[in-house]
């Protein structure tokens, strides 16, 4: 009963959110208030039938009821209560609501924080939103729907894929997806403003705290991917360049882009045709993603064409969404008037040079993606775009953006001093050369790894340049810093904390130049050498879990003979998919990881094992995290704050004045 | 239960190296061994989805890897390694795609972007520069600019 009120919920918010695309915007064709004043109500009635289904699946599976197909094929009733829950997303099916009700949720919240939005400009944008959901819902509804049910009831599930069985599954996806979809919203402003040709700075301070919301999910989203695949995959890659990588990666790209766009649009009123087309571009990189990670291209073009019927349909979404908005794009960028001018060097110059290089990278990650695709559909030849290829092709854009990240940070707007800005980074620069050499001549390792930590230090440093100038001008007391520090705005703050943790991530990705790696067969009570420690492998042993049988392995971590940790890294066998996972010991020492996965136990007592001391890898992650952090801190810049909004216009409102919009 | 796990045990012995590089395949010479490592993070593993050999745990990525050792051993250098690899298993087998004319949008795409920038931003640029920033007077005023130089002298 519960899961058909789901079903019955999913049904009746696909007719909601046709008509949530439908009278909003005849409303302001018609300049009817009324029509547009039932964009927020539906949306958000919308979102109430879109949890109800969420949860009456989330039911089924906690209840484990295998007459729901989808329970069925992803659960087990051994299964623990978490991965019960996690599991409703671990499918297809379950991935495809999930996407929906973190788009309904953003629908409901664009509904209820928008209310100082002239009210074409929010009747447009929920109309918009109102259109994407209802193509996913029809999506859903006919081609993966969760709710099938089967007939007879099978007595047992056939389990999650272990792989899934993880607490990365609870976090990963939401993440991931409170980005993807994030970037609707701001792909919904970008389309009300080409409909109803009117884009200002008032319409850039609408749309940044929704680019920054996206943009931070997003980011975690990534990085909590990027730990997952290194603590599950048994040797410590934490980044393959991956399709399904890469299809998150190019709308952080372009999102990544349109933040800082969308800055200059606000404040200077200048770049709105680039601040649109980033917004528009975004989110069409997160439904691309979509479509490759779920129409099942990537397995093979092959499996694609043999069982098309999903894939033709995001296909067509895709084709829709992208080129209807593209189309729009072209018939009314012109009518955008360009704004501000400004000098070549000038914050807006190295704003345009950060665009430049986010979408040259993004461009070269989505061909390098796509293209083997196209090439073996369209001509049958074969072949394999790599890591070699990313690596290669996205470095020098990487390391330009690097050198002018902090540079850029310290022009002043309209006109800025190139000379000047190098002055004020001369500590950052020297800093970054002496950590180089310095790196070189204790560690030696492969160039590019002095080179990296060089850099890193040197944006580390550069980034906060700016604050630090800024707190520390001549004549401060400790008083007067903290005054200054708490008058800055903290949108420069974010800024500078962002850029810092990009910082920090690059020192992490430059200390694996200085990783020590070793395969070997392991005998019991013998000392291992891995970088600065010694590791003894002890016994190993077996245990059963819940779901699944395990061979564990117990090892000593040692520094100079006083012991420092215990790990256990394992294997584990799940029955009901007859399949083996690989639990690697880590021990997080300092900033670095000590990681051990075990390969295969011998019969002689000895175990196969791959050893790595990894110095600074935690950075890679602290990193993500603090520039995360950044972008929090910037929404709260009072400048953003949406309520900040609100105010002004109630403001303006008891003055009885019109907004300048 | 023990003989459950003992069996399992016995059975997950068997099953033999499951895992990428087992000790057993590591050359003695470490120079020789890096190579082998760098080349085999450079050959994808053909059953498997966008893995290279050094990283699969695949049957046929082990006997990948030991065909790139083998050769290593026996003298051959780099190029001749990829070259016998690619006669063996198409070019599918790089993962880092040969320049030439199927791949040419491929590789050329980093450079046409950039340069599409610079062209838009230099047209831009020169139109910007060439055009008033202020727009000319319309006919209205004109006239009224006429009338107050008029009304002025």
């Amino acid at each position: 009963m519960i899961v058909e009120i789901g079903h019955f919920a999913l049904i009746l918010a696909l007719a909601l959110a046709l008509v949530q695309t439908v009278v909003p915007l005849t409303g302001t064709l018609t300049r009817d208030a009324s029509l547009m004043a039932v964009a927020a109500p539906i949306a958000i009635f919308q979102f109430v039938l879109v949890t109800t289904a969420f949860l009456a699946l989330m039911y089924a599976h906690v209840v484990s009821d295998f007459s729901v197909a989808n329970v069925y094929e992803n659960s087990h009733s051994l299964k623990p209560l978490i991965y019960k829950i996690s599991g409703v997303w671990g499918d297809h099916e379950g991935s495809m609501l999930l996407w929906i009700f973190i788009l309904a949720s953003f629908g409901a919240a664009v509904a209820v924080f928008s209310r100082h939005l002239p009210n074409d400009l929010r009747a447009n944008v929920l109309s918009v939103q109102g259109l994407i959901g209802a193509a996913f819902l029809a999506f859903t509804l006919l081609t993966s729907n969760p709710f099938m049910r089967l007939l007879p009831a099978p007595l047992e599930g056939r389990d999650l894929n272990p792989i899934l069985q993880d607490p990365g599954l609870a976090i990963h996806p939401p993440l991931l997806y409170l980005g993807y979809v994030g970037f609707s919203v701001t792909f919904s402003f970008a389309a009300a403003a080409l409909i109803s040709g009117r884009i200002d700075p008032a319409w850039a301070r609408y749309v940044r705290p929704w680019t920054l919301i996206a943009w931070i999910f997003l980011t975690l989203g990534i990085a909590m991917g990027s730990y997952w695949a290194y603590y599950s995959l048994g040797w410590g890659g934490f980044w393959f360049w991956d399709p399904v990588e890469n299809a998150s990666l190019m709308p952080w790209l372009a999102g990544t882009a349109l933040l800082h766009s969308v800055s200059v649009m606000e404040k200077r009123d200048a770049l709105k045709v680039w601040t649109i087309f980033l917004a528009v571009l975004a989110f069409s990189l997160s439904l691309l993603g979509t479509f490759l990670v779920r129409s099942g291209v990537l397995t093979s073009v092959h499996a694609f064409a043999s069982d098309p019927r999903r894939g033709v349909y995001i296909l067509a979404i895709l084709v829709f969404f992208i080129g209807g908005s593209l189309a729009l794009f072209a018939w009314r960028a012109s009518a955008l008037k360009p704004g501000g001018i400004f000098a070549p060097i000038s914050r807006e110059g190295g704003l345009v040079l950060n665009n430049l290089l986010l979408t040259a990278s993004c461009a070269t990650v989505v061909v390098g993606t796509l293209y083997p695709l196209l090439l073996e559909s369209l001509t049958g030849q074969k072949i394999s775009v790599g890591p070699p290829f990313f690596n290669l092709s996205i470095a020098p854009f990487a390391l330009i953006l690097v050198l002018s990240m902090p540079v850029g940070q310290l022009l002043a707007w309209k006109r800025g001093s190139f000379l000047g800005a190098a002055q004020r980074l001369m500590f950052a620069i020297l800093a970054g050369i002496a950590a180089a050499l310095i790196m070189a001549a204790l560690h030696g390792g492969p160039v590019l790894a002095p080179i990296g930590a060089g850099l890193a230090i040197y944006l580390i440093f550069g980034s906060v340049v700016d604050i630090y100038s800024r707190v520390f001008a001549r004549g401060a007391t400790s008083a007067t810093a903290l005054a200054r520090a708490r008058g800055l705005p903290r949108a420069a703050w974010g800024a500078s904390l962002a850029h810092a943790g990009f910082g920090l991530t690059l020192l992490g990705l430059a200390a694996t130049g200085w990783g020590v790696e070793r395969i070997v067969n392991m005998a019991p009570a013998t000392t291992y050498a891995l970088g600065p420690y010694q590791v003894i492998y002890d016994k190993v042993e077996h245990r059963k879990g819940p779901n699944y049988d395990e061979t564990y392995t117990t090892m000593r971590i040692l520094d100079d003979n006083r012991l420092v940790a215990q790990i256990e890294p394992s294997k584990r066998f799940y029955p009901a998919r007859k399949s083996e996972t690989t639990e690697a010991g880590i021990k997080t020492l300092w900033l670095g990881q000590v990681y051990v996965s075990i390969a295969s136990e011998k019969l002689d007592g000895t175990v196969d094992a791959r050893l790595y001391w990894k110095p600074l890898v935690s950075l890679i992650w602290l990193g993500a995290l603090i520039m995360a952090l950044g972008g929090l801190v910037s929404i709260s810049d009072q400048r953003v704050r949406i309520g900040f909004a609100r105010r002004a216009g109630a403001a303006r409102a008891k003055a009885g004045l019109q907004p300048a919009e | 239960m023990r003989k459950l796990l003992a069996t399992f045990a016995l059975m997950l012995a068997m099953m033999g190296p499951v895992v990428a590089v087992t000790p057993e395949e590591i050359l003695p010479n470490p120079q020789m061994e890096a190579r082998a490592r760098d080349l085999s993070a450079q050959f994808r593993c053909l059953v498997c989805q966008n893995e290279s050999i050094d990283a699969s745990d695949a049957a046929l990525a082990a006997d990948l890897r030991k065909i790139v050792r083998e050769r290593i051993v026996a003298g051959q250098s780099d190029a001749q390694i990829k070259k016998f690899m690619v006669a063996r298993y198409g070019e599918f087998v790089l993962l880092k795609p040969p320049f030439d004319t199927s791949t040419l949008l491929l590789w050329g795409t980093p450079v046409l972007v950039v340069g599409l920038w610079a062209l838009v931003m230099l047209t831009r640029g020169r139109k910007a520069a060439s055009e008033p920033d202020v727009p000319p007077l319309n006919a209205d005023e004109e006239a009224s600019l006429a009338r107050l130089v008029e009304s002025g002298s």
